[in-house]
């Protein structure tokens, strides 16, 4: 403890693990420290079942019908990695992925208005099969996917008098007379905007979401989502040993672990156990420096144990449902993610899905209630709320530099964007993924 | 689907007519007592003094072969996570065999790899096989501590199979892994341990070498 470290992490999330794995590859002088016993912190996969059932207070254990508690791997909260995603290329450059195994996430579904799911339909051929709108909307639908997909900003004979930095993504959905139905669908399921603020934005941003999600679905074919053997513990995992084979050194269970700071509102380093390690920096989550956070908002999400397959979904095993604002009269989105025992996150027979929207009234439970409902019986539900956090500064004054909560969003982009964020914010250097990447050991 | 799948790193290329049967071993044990230099006096036959406390190299791959099959091991060194106890359950996951390393000339080690034996039966279960490895027996003569013969007795009454090694000199190195293959073999023990190896994995690596759908048909 007493010696001097580049950076001292706060919390094992996934955020500050890519961070340190990173700032270890490139030669800084590490130590990571969480509270909790476990891996992960916010994201985290819960194991012993009885781990899940004490942390949200229930009283009581697992029934002996859910099979061995150390089969399970409960996420706290639900995402999936996009299969042609920034945290599936920071994964392959750093070499990550030789800890770690992935599934193809086996169907992505829209809810529509009335309670009925469809697959979503992502590229030319699905969207002339799909039954999610009438013949001649399928045909607009059609030409405006092929459109954004042959769309290059170096090549003027592809823009048909579209600029991506001014032509707004309601103009472009204009342009191809799509009704409000179908814009819902695209801009909620395939381009995955939380709510409807990006209309009135650049297309720029809304294209390549696009972009990301058929070439996502291209590289496998079921959908454009994979996700880890044993659940998204395995990722902050994956990447603390990256750092510790680097030379970072790793300390578990130091519940009283705080930032000290010095007269001039600098950090000086960290305390925990009585002694404090000195540090040139700190990289944190929220809950390590709430005075340095803001509230933004809350996330509402049901943790449920399914001992069956979710219906219209043609049994498949693991899967996503988006639930558009316009279609349940929201301003957010809801999400159900769900995985099953191939996962590795459950015993036999049982499934684990999440249910998560962002808050909008004083009653969140019953905001999840049109995604609840998709899911017929519930052998158990683990229901919380969560404060959104990002911090008040760039942490570049006080060398304390915070990341932000993990959001609504059912995929790893934004917290990639927030990585990428604080790397530069404290390295001073933009962020270069080919420079981490790591010399393959004796392969 | 095909051309999306390779086999999985955990054995799947078992199969008959296959290359190397693959398998996870994992080394345990204190600080100091010489994982990391057992694992490279293995994979790559040399040794230094001064080798620093892991860094850089904690996944080493070696085959072997015992009568006629090939064994590669893929060895997880702890990268250093074993000082603080902070080793991830990643660690211990789909692990076959393990090495529990202690010093010779260090009693406080082999009460050590006492912990990290029970340790690793608590993460992996039963069926992994265990190896202990009484190292650093070059400096027997001098500085001796633990005994072969209580060190044989505790590996016979917990089911390991014990051996004294020296990353230094080499003396039982070669011997340590291929017991262990041998053992494995003789259980026919990739296969049964594959278990959870055997899931269609999406293959990140070979992102290039996907046919991609034709974009457009007209």
């Amino acid at each position: 403890m007493d010696e001097e470290y580049d950076v001292i992490f706060l919390g094992t999330g996934l955020k500050e693990c890519i961070l340190s794995g990173m700032m270890s590859v490139t030669g800084k002088k590490v130590l990571h420290m969480d509270r909790n016993k476990y891996y992960g912190a916010e994201s985290a996969s819960l194991t012993p079942l009885n781990e899940v059932y004490e942390k949200f207070s229930k009283g009581y254990g697992p029934p002996e019908s859910m099979g061995k508690p150390k089969d399970w791997n409960v996420d706290l909260i639900p995402k999936f990695l996009m299969a042609n995603g920034k945290l599936v290329k920071l994964l392959v450059g750093t070499g990550v992925t030789r800890y770690l195994e992935f599934k193809s996430v086996e169907g992505s579904y829209v809810y529509k208005k009335g309670g009925k799911i469809f697959k979503v339909p992502a590229d030319e051929k699905e969207a002339l099969a799909t039954s999610l709108m009438g013949l001649f909307e399928k045909r607009r639908f059609r030409k405006f996917l092929m459109f954004v997909q042959e769309f290059d900003e170096a090549n003027p004979k592809t823009h048909n008098g579209v600029n991506s930095s001014v032509t707004t993504s309601k103009d472009l959905y204009d342009k191809f007379g799509l009704d409000n139905n179908t814009t819902d669908f695209i801009g909620h399921s395939i381009a995955l905007y939380l709510n409807d603020n990006y209309l009135t934005q650049p297309c720029g941003d809304f294209m390549s979401r696009i972009k990301l999600y058929s070439e996502s679905l291209q590289r496998y074919g079921k959908s454009p989502y994979l996700y880890p053997l044993y659940g998204l513990g395995e990722l902050p995992q994956g990447f603390a040993r990256l750092s510790a084979i680097y030379g970072g050194t790793y300390m578990l269970a130091r519940p009283d672990a705080e930032i000290v700071y010095g007269d001039d509102g600098r950090v000086f380093g960290v305390k925990a156990e009585g002694e404090v390690a000195k540090c040139k920096m700190v990289i944190c989550d929220p809950s390590y420096a709430k005075d340095k956070c803001e509230k933004i908002g809350q996330v509402v999400r049901a943790i449920c144990i399914l001992n069956h397959p979710i219906q219209d979904t043609n049994k498949a095993q693991s899967g996503q449902i988006i639930i558009p604002q316009n279609q349940v009269n929201r301003k957010d989105d809801i999400y159900v993610c769900y995985v099953c025992d191939a996962h590795c996150v459950s015993s036999k027979g049982f499934f684990l899905a999440i249910v998560s929207t962002t808050v909008e009234t004083d009653n969140p439970e019953q905001e999840l209630l049109p995604g609840l409902q998709l899911l017929g019986q519930i052998e158990e539900k683990f229901v919380e709320v969560s404060d959104l956090y990002r911090p008040i500064d760039n942490g570049v004054s006080s060398q304390v530099f915070v990341t932000e909560s993990y959001d609504a969003t059912t995929h790893f982009e934004t917290t990639c964007n927030d990585v990428v964020r604080i790397f530069e914010q404290a390295t001073g250097q933009p962020f270069d993924c080919s420079k981490v990447k790591t010399q393959p050991e004796d392969d | 689907m095909s051309g999306l799948q390779r086999p999985p790193p955990g054995g799947g290329s078992g199969r008959p007519g296959g290359g190397a049967q693959q398998m996870k071993l994992v080394l345990l044990g204190d600080q100091g007592v010489g994982k990391s230099s057992l694992a490279l006096r293995f994979v790559r036959g040399d040794f230094r003094e001064d080798q620093e406390a892991t860094i850089g190299a904690a996944f080493l791959t070696q085959t072997v072969n015992v009568q006629g099959k090939n064994i590669k091991f893929d060895i997880w060194d702890t990268a250093g996570q074993e000082r603080y106890h902070s080793l991830a359950p990643m660690y211990y996951r789909g692990a076959q065999a393990a090495i529990v390393v202690y010093d010779i000339t260090s009693t406080h080690s082999f009460e050590q790899a006492h912990s990290w034996v029970k340790e690793l039966q608590k993460e992996t279960g039963p069926d992994v096989i265990i190896a202990l490895a009484g190292n650093k027996v070059d400096m027997a003569a001098e500085t001796r501590a633990v005994m072969k013969e209580e060190a044989e007795k505790y590996a016979m009454e917990h089911g390991l199979f014990h051996l004294e090694t020296s990353a230094k000199t080499g003396y039982n190195v070669q011997n340590l892994f291929q017991t262990l293959a041998q053992e494995i073999i003789r259980n026919d023990y990739v296969v049964t341990q594959t278990r959870h190896r055997i899931v269609t994995t999406a293959d990140l690596l070979g992102e290039q070498s996907y046919p991609r759908r034709r974009t457009c048909c007209s």
